[in-house]
Order: C-alpha cells, then sequence, then structure tokens
C-alpha cells in the first residue's frame, strides 16, 4: 500500500483551476517532489493531502485514510511544515517542542530534538529573534515532535540563504534514512534533484511529467548537445551541408542538437570541413532544468536556486 | 476528540508566557486599567451621584393626595425625558424603605393615610421625603416637594402640611464607588476582546490555526485556554481596583464571594464574544471594525466610567440590551449595594448569553481551510 495516493484530484477557486485533474502515488519510505512555477497548485495539492483543505474532485488517501474526513487521526501520524513556516512570537524553540510534547501527549526531549535538526544554539531565543533558517528549522523539529510516518514540506527552503538550505536538506536526508516518507514542493530545480527519489513537474494545476529525474531528462528531454566555440559561419556551413538543428547563441558559441550517436560524428566531421576556427568543444546532455523550461516555458519564472 | 486537560493547559501555558513576555499585553493587562483608575478617579473624585428616579408611595385614596401628586409631576419633566425627576409609584402595601434598598436607591416620597382628610379639616399632617443628605439628586427632590407643599399650604391653611425628612437606608455613594466595579468590567471586556479579534485575524494570516488544526488540539481546548487566562487578568485587574479606588480615593467596596461569579463571567463571555466576532469576519480589517463596533457601545455605556442611572432615559435603554451592564450592574449590586436577588439575575443572565456564544464561536471559528 502506497503512503500517499491521489486519483483525479482537483480544486477550484472559482473560475481557477489551481488542482486539475492530477493523480500520483508516493511509496512509503520514498523523497517525492512536487516542482513547479509559483501558483502551479503545488500548495493546493499538499493542502489537501494535509487535511486541511477540502477537494471539489477525484480521491486522495494518505496512510489509507480520507484526510479531511479522518483529520484528527491522520495529523497523529503526519508531520507537517506550511509554507513560509511562522509561529507564536515568544516561546523558544525549547519551550514550542514541550508544548507540542503536550500537545501530541509524546515524552519528547527539546535538547534531543534540537540537536537533530541542528539548533541546539538558539534553544533559548525567542521565536521572534530566530533567523529565518532557524525558524524553518523548528519547524522542522515541531513537525517531528509525533514521530511522523509521512512528513510534508511546503518549500521547506524558499528564502533561506545557501548555507542554511544545506542544513535544512541535511535534515530531509537523515528523515529519508530513517524510513519516513517525504513529500516536498520546490520550485528550486537543484532541491529537488538533490533530494527526490522521484519528481513530478505541475505547471497550470496539471502534472506535465513525472519520475525520477534521470528518466525525465531521456524521455522530455531533446538528447543531448555539442557546443563549441565558433563564429557564424559554421552555422551557416552546418544549415547548407548537413541536415543538423543548430543555434548560434550570439555571443560565440554554437550549439548543435544531437539525436543520437550519428549525429555526433557528422556534427564532428562537418566541423572539421568547414574549416573555421573553433576550440572549447563540449557535450552535454538536456539537464532536468532544459526540460523544465521546456515544459513550463521561460514565463514560468522557475529559480535556479542561489547557488 | 476527546477533552485533554494536559492539552488545554500547555496551551493556557504558552499563552500566558506570550502574554507576560509582550509588553503590549502586560501594559493592557497591568498598567492601563490602573492608569485609568487614577485619571477617572482624580477628575471625578468628591462627585455624588445619585439616582434621578423618585419613588412615590400614596397611602390615601382622597382627591387631595392625588392632587398633590399631580403637582409634583407638574414641577418634573416625565421618565421619557432626558433630563428631570421621573415618579415611580408604590403599592401602599410595600415596605418603602426596604423597597428603595432593594432597587438601590435613596429618592423617595410617601403620603400617608388620611392626608386629604387632614388637609380639609386644617389638622397639621407630614409628607416623608427619603433622601441622601449627600446626595445632589435628592436636594432636588426635596426642594420640589417643599414648594409643593408651599403651595398647598398657601391655598389652604398655612402650615397644614409639613415635610419630614428621612435618611435613605441606601445613601452616600461616591462617583469612585461606582467607578471600581465599572472599571472592573471594562477591563473584562476590553482585554479579551481586542486580543482575541486581533488573534482570530493574525492567526490566520500567519496560519498559526492550520497549524494548530494540524496537532491533537481542540477548539473548545484553545478557547477555554483563553478564558482560564482571561479571568486570570480580570481577577488581577479587581484586585489593582480595589486597593487603588479604596486606598487612594476612599472606595467603600464590599468584598463577598458573590464577586468571584461576575470575575467568571464576565471574561468568559467576552472571550467567546471576541472570538465569535474574530470568526465570522473574512478579512482582518472587517474583524477590527465589527470587533469595534461591538466593544465602542459597551465601553462607555454599559456604566464603566459613569453609572448607567446618572445617563439620559434613553441610553439607559440602550445600556440595558448591552451585555457588559448586566456583569457592571451584577458587580454593583454585590459590591456597592449588597442586593444579591438583582445579583444573581444578571449572573443568570449571563451565563445563558455565554453559553450560546461560546457554543456559536467554537462553531463559526474554522481554522482550516480559509
Amino acid at each position: 500500500m502506497p503512503a500517499i495516493e491521489v486519483a483525479g484530484l482537483k480544486k477550484n477557486y472559482g473560475q481557477l483551476r489551481a488542482v486539475d485533474g492530477i493523480s500520483f502515488s508516493v511509496e512509503k519510505g520514498e523523497v517525492f517532489s512536487l516542482l513547479g512555477p509559483n501558483g502551479a497548485g503545488k500548495t493546493t495539492t499538499i493542502e489537501i493531502l494535509e487535511g486541511l483543505r477540502q477537494l471539489d474532485g477525484g480521491t486522495t488517501k494518505v496512510l489509507d485514510m480520507d484526510p479531511w474526513k479522518k483529520g484528527y487521526d491522520l495529523h497523529k501520524r503526519i508531520g507537517v511544515i506550511p509554507q513560509g513556516f511562522k509561529f507564536l512570537d515568544y516561546p523558544t524553540p525549547k519551550e514550542a517542542i514541550a508544548y507540542y510534547g503536550a500537545l501530541f501527549d509524546k515524552h519528547v526531549d527539546p535538547e534531543e530534538m534540537l540537536r537533530r535538526v541542528i539548533l541546539e544554539d538558539a534553544a533559548n531565543i525567542w521565536f521572534q529573534h530566530l533567523s529565518g533558517g532557524q525558524k524553518q528549522k523548528l519547524g522542522m523539529a515541531l513537525s517531528l515532535v509525533n514521530d511522523p510516518e509521512v512528513i510534508f514540506l511546503d518549500e521547506p527552503t524558499t528564502g533561506l540563504d545557501p548555507q542554511a538550505r544545506r542544513a535544512v536538506w541535511e535534515v530531509i536526508r537523515k528523515l529519508k534514512t530513517e524510513g519516513r516518507t517525504v513529500m516536498l514542493t520546490t520550485h528550486y530545480l537543484e532541491e529537488a534533484e538533490e533530494l527526490a527519489d522521484r519528481v513530478a513537474i505541475m505547471n497550470h494545476g496539471k502534472i506535465v511529467a513525472m519520475g525520477t529525474a534521470e528518466e525525465i531528462e531521456t524521455r522530455y528531454g531533446s538528447g543531448a548537445r555539442m557546443i563549441v566555440r565558433a563564429n557564424e559561419d559554421l552555422l551557416k556551413f552546418l544549415k547548407e551541408s548537413t541536415k543538423l538543428q543548430a543555434e548560434w547563441d550570439g555571443r560565440g558559441s554554437v550549439s548543435i542538437h544531437l539525436r543520437d550517436r550519428d549525429d555526433a560524428l557528422v556534427a564532428l566531421g562537418a566541423i572539421h570541413e568547414s574549416g573555421v576556427e573553433w576550440g572549447d568543444l563540449t557535450v552535454r546532455r538536456d539537464s532536468l532544468e532544459d526540460v523544465f523550461l521546456r515544459l513550463v516555458g521561460e514565463e514560468g519564472k522557475v529559480e535556479k536556486g542561489s547557488e | 476528540m476527546a477533552f485533554s486537560g494536559r492539552r488545554m493547559l500547555a496551551e493556557l501555558r504558552v499563552y500566558a508566557r506570550g502574554n507576560v513576555r509582550s509588553r503590549e499585553g502586560f501594559f493592557f493587562t497591568l498598567i492601563f486599567p490602573i492608569i485609568l483608575i487614577l485619571l477617572f478617579g482624580a477628575i471625578f473624585s468628591g462627585g455624588g451621584v445619585s439616582q434621578t428616579t423618585v419613588y412615590v408611595q400614596n397611602h390615601d385614596s382622597g382627591p387631595v393626595a392625588a392632587a398633590f401628586i399631580a403637582a409634583l409631576n407638574s414641577t418634573s419633566s416625565n421618565c421619557s425625558a432626558s433630563t428631570g425627576l421621573c415618579l415611580r409609584p408604590v403599592s401602599a402595601d410595600q415596605n418603602f424603605s426596604q423597597y428603595l434598598s432593594s432597587k438601590s436607591v435613596s429618592d423617595g416620597i410617601v403620603i400617608p393615610q388620611g392626608f386629604t382628610t387632614a388637609y380639609t379639616m386644617n389638622q397639621r399632617i407630614n409628607v416623608t421625603l427619603f433622601g441622601n443628605p449627600a446626595s445632589t439628586t435628592s436636594a432636588i427632590v426635596s426642594g420640589i416637594t417643599r414648594s409643593v407643599v408651599n403651595a398647598f399650604n398657601l391655598h389652604g391653611n398655612p402650615g397644614v402640611l409639613g415635610v419630614v425628612s428621612r435618611t435613605a437606608v441606601s445613601s452616600s455613594y461616591k462617583y469612585i464607588d461606582f467607578l471600581v466595579p465599572g472599571l472592573i468590567g471594562f477591563a473584562a471586556l476590553t482585554s479579551p476582546m481586542f486580543a482575541l479579534v486581533n488573534i482570530s485575524s493574525t492567526y490566520r494570516r500567519d496560519k498559526i490555526f492550520k497549524l494548530l488544526s494540524l496537532t491533537p488540539l481542540t477548539k473548545t481546548e484553545w478557547l477555554l485556554s483563553k478564558i482560564i487566562w482571561y479571568i486570570g487578568t480580570t481577577v488581577v485587574s479587581f484586585i489593582l481596583m480595589s486597593v487603588v479606588g479604596v486606598y487612594a480615593f476612599g472606595a467603600h467596596i464590599n468584598v463577598t464571594w458573590g464577586i468571584a461569579m461576575f470575575l467568571v463571567i464576565g471574561p468568559f463571555f467576552f472571550v467567546s464574544l471576541g472570538m465569535l466576532v474574530g470568526s465570522i469576519s473574512n478579512s482582518p480589517e472587517s474583524a477590527a471594525v465589527v470587533g469595534n463596533l461591538v466593544t465602542f457601545p459597551m465601553m462607555f455605556l454599559s456604566g464603566t466610567f459613569f453609572p448607567v442611572s446618572s445617563m439620559p432615559m434613553y441610553l439607559q435603554g440602550v445600556a440595558h440590551i448591552l451585555p457588559l451592564y448586566y456583569m457592571i450592574d451584577g458587580l454593583n449590586n454585590v459590591m456597592i449595594y449588597g442586593n444579591y436577588g438583582p445579583a444573581l439575575f444578571d449572573v443568570g443572565l449571563l451565563v445563558v448569553l455565554s453559553v450560546v456564544v461560546f457554543f456559536l464561536a467554537v462553531r463559526f471559528f474554522r481554522w482550516r481551510e480559509d
């Protein structure tokens, strides 16, 4: 039985189809990432799975429970960090963890919990005085108080500096090694690539691609490209004497699309034949980013991450 | 979703800590009420306040007594006017002084049996004037009564009517005596109303309700923890007000267990009301507006800064539909007059209102889908 099952999920806000009939499932122990630009419907999806919103169509099951109807029971077994986690101004992380322990009727050692999320230095600072990264780590600690089987992280590193992001990633990796199921939304490609076993790319309420990063690159990528430093004469020559697709980047490089190995040999031969001055030849496959940009479009305004 | 005292206390502890640590919480709970009592006490201390209503008991069925009452009526405005005196008849079989104290008033006139006969037979007879010598309204009532008596004496035999003054049992209340319970009511109203209306919008904005809905904490436990906290702050304001009132301004108040009923039920009602107002409004702005619309009339018209009986009649009518009126009226009854019957009525009414508003608040306050 998968940890999360979604079939034909729909949610409308008035005229807007925020989530438009998506389906996927997440296995136990898997890290699954919903990747997409702002407004793609990621948060709506995750909030429906958390039992915070009612769906308009389709079915959802989390740990074999209907999240909306069985929310009260489900919440004892899942952990959630909402987008832009905020808490009360005055409790310290230590107090906040003790408070959650009492709410869940769990015996937790706040110190030990803070060590797990690497927050022991800020144990006694009022929440309002914590840095963005520290707040996010407290959110993770709180979501772990009830020893959850499934953890939902909605854009856990948005707005954090690179160092803080690395620290949050570290914690997420630990969750996976503990055998927990993690569902993560992000608009950082790098984050999905780094952490997720499988990725679903969402745009305008629909899933446009799903699989491991490699599968997506292979299936939706246009293969590989050869990039060579040369002037525009090479492009002209390629167009005249071969059937290869190529572009001039306007700065001093020609990019040649390679559908297969033969294309590569043809390209090399053509470069040699052209007699044009060339150098710095590289061959690389389409990255998740290339696929993402193609599927979501440049207007998707995806953030590549700050590193 | 069974009720858990442990969860409620955990919530209470976090909330209490936040209030102690935040400067606004500290100011509005402890400092602000003291500033108010010092301010109003200093401005108005010494000024006496009495009822404007005059109770009249007529033991005589003759025409002269009727004419005497008509004359009294003609010298004063009727009861619907905003100024002047209001004559209220009291049936002849009542014990008049007990009746006055049960109404917590001191002004009254008694026309004795045989009034008409004595007047026509030229035998001297006295009307009895109940009042408080220190009160300005008693002086007015006395003046009017004496002028009517003089008029009757001019028409008949000089000196046939006399006036006997009696000091009413419920007497010599000072402004400060009313200010202490009034400001306790003020504190019980304002701290929870403003806090809960504010919480209902900021918690929604910061998604803290969503966060809480993901824990086993229930809405009932959450709301009860707030009620307990504001009962606590109201008890603290009661102690501060009473100490300042008694020692700085010489207020006379009875400290009895009856006060406790109101210190519990008042915050219970206003926490629930604040949450209900915050919950039915769909934006923080409208919550603040509705909150003010509900709070401000009560803040000024329920007997907080001035006794309701000193207000014009039409405003007294308004006061009677404001819940805070019944808390302050109840506190006046137990702290000043020692009238437990009316106080129990006040408390009963507030209990019914509180239960209704509490359940409505829990019902309408949604912490999942916004």
